[in-house]
């Protein structure tokens, strides 16, 4: 049986498109002691660090060595984890796993990247088979369009649509003082931008940002008497995908499958009416609304109808994405991290300016590589 | 602390060499060798894989069967690429990538379209693969599939 597990503290860097003033391990380190302060330990109560970034991105190796003067870890034990956009939430879910086993009473998990000093789209493109998808389909924008576009066609929904979630997302960021992109935008802006894959226009895409996030995980006695509010882990569900693009089953999204085990785990049988916020990885716009409808707060095709009545606005019954989401800020090492930290701060009730009122229930998810998926459900009570 | 930040610049070139495996590799020559394109039979879900490959992912099983598919097929979504990244882009862009079911396959095969406007792509199109004329054993020896012509 797994041991209850809660997220105690969380602290995140300022991101923004470029962090000269810091290196690697600075930056890293500047998360790790915002997120110390938060849960007002220090790094001799840490008992092992998880930390992830993006293979290849910024062209260095074995990361979990040479970052350990900003991650803590000297002389703990302590792992790097790499799963492409999913990378941060599988750190949290890798620190969760030490708690819940009982051998672990406090664990870090980092997620970093810094965008400025890596070749992204080389970084990128490494993630494709060499011999079968390499050569045709290129980058990180091409396959979120053909789904972005599966998805609109399939179900009616307009460029305007996506183009309001595009323009809720950078107005919520506003309120955040950790987002990287803090636009106040209107749709015409977004539908004006220059097309970069149909139909994701530039102001639908999540931008490169440097950034850092540091969540603290502890085991169930730890949890009680931490200094903050603990926001207990309900559910932690990872669901990976067929290798090659063209492979995938587009009716069976593994979010939908992750979400469906997150549910049962958690309790949770309606989940819009028990679900009081969402931080979404929601890499491109149209993804607000569409992988929404995977999380079965709405109906197939409803997402659309969700922007249209303001559901999911911070005014909505079900707000997504308070913090701004992954198109306002994206340190990719770090972007599914942030949604865990932000998921917590909500149960916390320490989200400030973005706070959501009242939230008992959170969830938040990642996304990456051939659309594989991680769910998170956070709880105020145990 | 107003002193210019020190940034050192570098580039690594690392060379590889990727086998394709036995299955890949008859897929390729398939192509160059004959303009056949072919999947594999999964023996437990009786899927047709495209490319050919030697186990089916969703199964866990070893293919069985080699199966011609196509040539011809219908695309099941696209993108129409605008921006420019002329170190890995295989065209100019605008191009068109597209998920492309050939006929007798369960999977889609993602690939370029060619000899069509970009703004005169639809989903549910069918479309025929142009094949190249010096073909190098790699799936761009199919050049792109282009709107079958209708007569
Ligand atoms: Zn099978």
């Amino acid at each position: 049986m797994p041991k209850r597990v809660a997220i105690i503290g969380s602290g995140q860097t300022d991101h923004t498109s470029r962090r000269a003033d810091v290196n690697i391990p600075e930056l890293i380190k500047e998360a790790v002691d915002r997120a110390l302060v938060d849960a007002e330990l220090t790094i001799d109560d840490i008992d092992a660090v998880v930390i992830g970034n993006m293979e290849h991105f910024e062209g260095i190796n074995l990361s979990d060595m040479w970052a350990s003067e900003g991650s803590g870890a000297v002389m703990k034990p302590a792992m790097k984890i790499a799963t492409g956009g999913t990378t941060g939430a599988s750190v949290a879910a890798c620190a969760y796993y030490h708690c819940a086993s009982g051998l672990f009473d406090r664990v870090l998990a980092i997620g970093w990247e810094k965008l400025s000093e890596s070749d992204t789209t080389t970084g990128i493109i490494t993630a494709f088979d060499p011999i079968v998808e390499r050569l045709t389909l290129a980058g990180a924008v091409g396959g979120l369009a053909i789904e972005a576009n599966l998805y609109m066609t399939s179900y009616g929904i307009t460029q305007e649509q996506v183009a309001k979630a595009a323009v809720m997302a950078r107005k919520n960021a506003q309120r955040n003082p950790h987002a990287h992109l803090k636009l106040d935008l209107t749709v015409e802006q977004v539908l004006n931008s220059p097309m970069i894959a149909y139909p994701i226009h530039y102001l639908d895409m999540c931008p490169t940002s440097d950034g850092a996030c540091a969540v603290i995980f502890a085991s169930e006695d730890v949890a009680r008497k931490s200094a903050n509010p603990p926001a207990w882990v309900k559910a932690a569900v990872c669901r990976h995908n067929h290798p090659y693009i063209g492979d995938v089953d587009w009716r069976k999204s593994t979010l939908e499958s992750a979400a469906i085990e997150a549910y049962r785990l958690a309790g949770i049988t309606h989940p819009r009416r028990e679900l009081d916020v969402i931080e979404l990885y929601d890499p491109a716009s149209f993804a607000l609304l569409s992988w929404i409808e995977s999380l079965h707060i709405c109906g197939p095709g409803e997402g659309g109808k969700m922007i249209d009545t303001g559901a999911i606005t911070m005014e909505g019954d079900i707000p997504v994405n308070p913090s701004g989401g992954v198109i306002s800020t994206n340190p990719i090492g770090a972007t599914a991290l942030i949604r865990v930290a932000e998921a917590a701060l909500q149960i916390q009730g320490k989200a400030g300016a973005r706070q959501v009122e009242g939230v008992r229930t959170a969830l938040a998810t990642g996304f990456g590589g051939s659309y594989w998926s991680e769910v998170f459900i956070l709880g105020r009570a145990s | 602390m107003s002193e210019e930040i020190i940034v050192r610049r570098t580039a690594l070139r690392i060379p590889y060499s990727w086998a394709a495996g036995a299955h890949a590799t008859r897929f390729y020559r398939e192509i160059a060798d004959r303009r056949r394109i072919m999947g594999t039979r999964c023996p437990r879900c009786e899927r047709v894989l495209v490319p050919a490959r030697k186990s089916c992912s969703r199964c866990f099983q070893d293919t069985t069967e080699w199966v011609e598919v196509g040539p011809a097929g219908v695309v099941t979504s696209f993108t129409i690429v605008h921006y420019s990244e002329p170190r890995i882009q295989p065209m100019e862009p605008p191009f068109a990538v597209a998920l492309i079911r050939l006929d007798g396959a369960d999977t889609a095969l993602i690939h370029l379209l060619g000899e069509v406007e970009p703004s005169e792509v639809r989903t549910g199109m069918r479309v025929e693969p142009v094949f190249a004329d010096e073909p190098k054993g790699r799936i761009l020896d199919i050049r792109y599939f282009k709107p079958v012509s209708v007569d």
